[in-house]
């Protein structure tokens, strides 16, 4: 009791300096290549997307370092508050949102557009992690107790197929698995998921919309239409591969400065970049959040606490499957299922959803020797 | 407790290294598939991004000038002031043309035409408004711009016709491209873009095209040009020079100008060059190339003077007395006619139960060749008619050039028609008889003949019998087209005399049919020729009785004036002849034109030049002999004594 009251004392100076600062570096690191992206893509200017994004990195910054410095218990008492507010604002926007995309997806706050879903991945992370937090080996291994924490998944997921958003859902449910999986859950049951799902892939398709199956149909031959659905890919490979080894050169990006390339600041912002920088820069970056992801890794394994270690962990879990989704779909691994690449993609809400992971997982190192009580 | 608390977290170390794997092996499969993309699939790429963003746009080549023999321009490319407008910059296309409509005149169908038009192209692609934009329109439009958002004022090369309707039949004109010209030759889709329609432009066409050059452009998405990489200059098409005398055409469409329907051919008799050819009424080339009224058009569709057709070309009338010198070269060279062959004309001529009447009622008393053709005897010709037999005639009108396509290179011309009684089993299903051969012999009946037909038979009489052939085109580009020498034709140098002679005596004796129309200007050579008057139809017993004047009946039962002649009578070097429709008489109405127009070919002597060639230091080739075989007046080739 005295120790977790030391470690709470700790005034905000020194919590400043237990930061991780390299994480922080790394993570400029990667925001700086989204702004030169940016600059490029807008042919050669700050306006209209690096200067805001540069504005939002600052907030997003500064709201990081105070989910930080806030004492871990405080977040994990405001677990349950989080996960259904979250969910009653995905409940909200399926009565009463803004209609984009064909599918209504977020709330106008007037200075950002918040999308429920963003913060509901790291709702659903942080109350899985308190579920676990308290929970024996034999307890986690008993599949009674695996009921609440399929219900913590499977209820935002189907308020965001509801949307409809299968890329999203497709996320919370590889998230959530995820930290099942840390936490202990028998082996058998992962591998039966996978099992079962290959099987349900006939019977989901039914359930897809048109835009979704044609997606998935381009996906698998892109070429078949070059000019229509498959758009997109095509033009996306182009780019990349015309890039070759050394790049067109900064601000030389043919197809993403001609507008052959889609959605270029946002989704299709790593194709931007390797474009103009090549193998180098592509490989630069995917270093960068190589080191990113071993840095959440190093947090995780020292913190000495379970919530710590779940939320550190699904919450990394969560910003890489961003990445390795981005990064497929423009290479043309996966269909284009419209996920931002976080830090880097032009956007308010991935940009702040992605800091303030990323100031919880530094909580975690922050207050790795809390004494976090059920 | 601790026991189970270490194995939780071994457990959890165990399975957290399990993900790690997973991520790291996430990041290798995108490296390695982004290697995959940039190194070995990059060339593919590479030439797919820049087929992606190069575009070439055409430049429309400048079409070839179309030059008299003189050099002079007769088809030229202006500078001309067009409106284009881009629909994206318009908020309505509709009512921006109905505004533009306050400026310049825009009709209904026009605006429809260009609604259309956008619909089938993109948004930011300039459509033509209005050409040929007078200079109080295009200040009209630029003080107005900014009431006329994406309305746009451009320069440009269009076709111009400077002799206006002189011109008109011999050059043709271009036109915008219809469907059916498409023929995959990119250059037509050209906004703009003309093609030659009917004449020289269109005979020559693929040769005044030229070749379009190129930009290669950088292009975004929408095709819209952002940088110039590349450019390819445009090759002009080939000048054509053509034979003509650009004045004297102008001379005869103002001659002829003044009968409701005309047309008249002057030519070499030599060589076959044409120097005039001209068709009235006439129409002026330049509106079909702006774009034709729909009502001109309908009217000039309606005209019964058909001022569309090259009638002296196209125009196909009976020579009548025109005729006369076929017949007697046929009568002599079988013997049945000679130079003291006389017959008396009583006016009128008895065969069977027909009765065939000569022009003058009482009659012209004894007649020998010569005053035949000089007084135009009909009488002598029908005498000989049955003897000599329609199948002589036909065959030396053929040597003549009757009944046969020339050759020409405008493909508008007829062929005419000389029968016989093959001809007439076949066409008509009836039997020749002897009173079809009394028509013919003074070329009534079924013969038919081009004022083209009827030069070139005029030239093959005065040249010595040399089967020349029409010819208009000098040079198409630095390549001469023009022709000098000619086969011979059988027929007896004495004959063609003895023809002439009478030809002679026509204009320039007092009982001459044209001796009204002789020459006057003693500084040129004296013409001779031969006049006509082509009945139209049958003059009845009751008009006969009554003494019905041919210029009193409505003007299309009127007789066809014609005249055949040349100039000098002594050297003959020009062949002229004119058809005046429903000209009612061919010495009233045909021989002062045809006088006019051999003096004033005399004054303008174009057979002394040469024909401009495109590189005058170009020493001249062995073929281009024009000039140095015949000097003006002096033929090597005359036979005739």
């Amino acid at each position: 009791m005295s120790q977790m009251f030391i470690q709470s004392d700790h005034n905000i100076f020194r919590k400043l300096l237990l930061l991780n600062w390299g994480l922080v570096a790394l993570i400029m690191a990667v925001t700086s290549i989204g702004l030169i992206a940016l600059y490029s893509a807008a042919g050669g200017n700050v306006d209209p997307w690096a200067s805001r994004q540069f504005v939002r990195f600052c907030i997003g910054l500064t709201v990081m370092v105070c989910v930080a410095v806030i004492d871990i218990k405080f977040w994990y008492k405001l677990t349950w508050l989080i996960y259904f507010g979250g969910l009653g604002l995905l409940v909200f926007v399926e009565i009463k949102g803004h209609v984009g995309m064909g599918a209504q997806r977020w709330i106008d706050l007037g200075f950002i557009k918040l999308q429920p879903s963003e913060l509901m991945k790291i709702a659903v992370v942080l109350a899985l992690a308190r579920h676990f937090h308290g929970a024996s080996l034999g307890q986690v291994k008993r599949i009674t107790f695996l009921i609440i924490p399929a219900m913590i998944i499977l209820a935002p997921v189907a308020l965001v197929l509801l949307q409809p958003d299968l890329g999203t859902s497709l996320m919370i449910i590889m998230v959530g698995a995820g930290i099942v999986f840390m936490a202990g859950a028998p082996v058998w049951l992962f591998i039966g998921g996978i099992i079962a799902t290959g099987l349900s892939i006939p019977v989901a398709w039914q359930f897809l919309h048109e835009y979704q199956k044609k997606r998935v149909m381009t996906f698998l031959n892109p070429e078949s239409d070059p000019l229509g659905a498959g758009y997109h890919i095509t033009q996306s490979k182009i780019a990349l591969g015309s890039g070759g080894i050394e790049g067109k050169g900064f601000l030389q990006g043919t197809q993403s400065r001609l507008n052959f390339l889609p959605e270029k600041q946002t989704d299709f912002i790593f194709t931007l970049w390797a474009e103009e920088w090549g193998l180098f820069g592509g490989l630069l970056l995917l270093g960068l959040l190589a080191m990113i992801f071993g840095y959440c890794f190093r947090i995780a394994f020292r913190c000495k606490h379970n919530f710590g270690r779940y939320l550190a962990l699904g919450l990394s879990l969560n910003f890489s499957l961003y990445v390795f989704i981005n990064i497929s779909m423009v290479m043309g691994l996966i269909p284009v299922v419209g996920a931002p690449l976080p830090l880097v993609s032009y956007g308010g809400t991935s940009m702040l959803a992605a800091l303030s992971g990323f100031g919880l997982i530094m909580c975690c190192h922050v207050h790795r020797h809390s004494k976090v009580t059920r | 407790m601790a026991f189970r608390e270490e194995e939780h977290i071994q457990s959890f170390s165990r399975r957290a290294i399990v993900i790690g794997i997973l991520q790291f092996l996430g990041l290798g499969i995108l490296a390695s598939r982004l290697a995959w993309l940039q190194i070995s699939q990059g060339s593919k790429y590479k030439t797919l991004s820049d087929k992606n963003r190069i575009n070439i746009r055409m430049i429309a080549p400048l079409r070839g000038e179309i030059v008299d023999r003189f050099g002079v321009p007769l088809a030229v490319n202006v500078q001309n002031y067009r409106a284009l407008i881009v629909p994206e910059q318009t908020e309505n296309l509709k009512d921006s043309l109905k505004k533009l409509q306050k400026y310049i005149s825009l009709s209904e169908e026009m605006i429809e035409r260009i609604i259309k038009e956008s619909k089938k192209k993109k948004k930011f692609v300039p459509l033509y408004v209005k050409e040929d934009l007078t200079w109080e329109e295009v200040a009209k439009i630029e003080v107005n711009l900014p009431d006329l958002p994406g309305l746009l004022i451009d320069e440009g090369e269009t076709r111009n016709y400077p002799y206006v309707e002189s011109t008109a039949h011999v050059i043709g004109y271009v036109r915008a491209v219809s469907q059916e010209e498409l023929t995959g030759d990119p250059v037509l889709t050209l906004p703009g873009f003309k093609v030659g329609k009917t004449g020289i432009e269109k005979v020559f066409d693929l040769d005044m095209r030229g070749r379009a050059g190129a930009v290669q452009e950088e292009v975004n998405v929408h095709g819209r040009a952002v940088r110039e990489l590349g450019k390819k200059p445009m090759e002009s098409g080939k000048r054509v020079a053509l034979s003509i005398d650009g004045e004297l055409q102008r001379f005869v469409q103002d001659a002829l100008s003044e009968h409701k329907s005309a047309s008249a051919v002057v030519m070499d008799a030599y060589n076959g060059a044409v120097y005039a050819m001209a068709s009235h009424p006439s129409f002026d080339p330049n509106m079909f190339v702006k774009g034709i009224p729909q009502d001109v058009w309908q009217s000039m569709l309606n005209d019964p003077t058909l001022p569309q057709t090259n009638k002296a070309l196209a125009g196909q009338y009976p020579p009548g007395s025109t005729f006369k010198m076929i017949t007697a070269l046929a009568g002599l060279e079988a013997g049945i006619i000679n130079s003291k062959t006389t017959v008396n004309c009583l006016g009128s001529f008895k065969l069977g139960r027909g009765k065939f009447h000569c022009w003058k009622k009482h009659g012209h008393g004894w007649m020998n060749l010569t005053t035949a053709l000089q007084q135009s005897c009909d009488t002598y010709f029908y005498d000989m008619a049955v003897e000599v037999g329609i199948k002589r005639i036909s065959e030396m009108a053929k040597r003549f050039g009757l009944g046969e396509e020339l050759g020409f290179e405008i493909k508008e011309e007829k062929s005419g028609l000389i029968p016989d009684e093959e001809w007439i089993a076949s066409r008509l299903g009836k039997k020749w008889q002897p009173g079809d051969t009394v028509n013919a012999t003074i070329g009534q009946g079924y013969i038919l003949a081009t004022p083209l037909q009827l030069a070139v038979m005029t030239a093959r009489l005065v040249n010595g019998g040399f089967s020349v052939r029409p010819w208009i085109t000098g040079y198409v580009g630095d390549k001469y087209k023009g022709a000098d020498q000619w086969p011979k034709i059988e027929v007896s140098g004495q004959y063609l005399k003895m023809v002439m002679n009478g030809m002679d005596a026509a204009v320039n004796t007092k009982k001459g049919t044209a001796y009204s129309s002789r020459i006057l200007n003693e500084n040129v050579g004296l013409m001779a020729g031969k006049t006509g008057t082509a009945q139209v139809q049958s003059i009845t017993a009751e008009q006969r009785r009554l003494g019905l004047q041919n210029k009193d009946l409505p003007w299309k039962q009127r007789h066809h004036a014609l005249f055949v002649g040349y100039a000098p009578v002594g050297k003959p070097r020009y062949v002229c002849s004119v058809v005046v429709e429903h000209g009612v008489g061919g010495s009233s109405a045909a021989a002062p034109l045809a006088s006019k127009i051999l003096e004033h070919v005399q004054i303008r002597d174009p057979a002394s030049t040469r024909i401009h060639s495109f590189e005058i230091s170009k020493p001249h080739t062995g073929k281009d002999t024009e000039n140095k075989t015949f000097g003006p007046f002096l033929p090597l080739k005359r036979t005739v004594e």
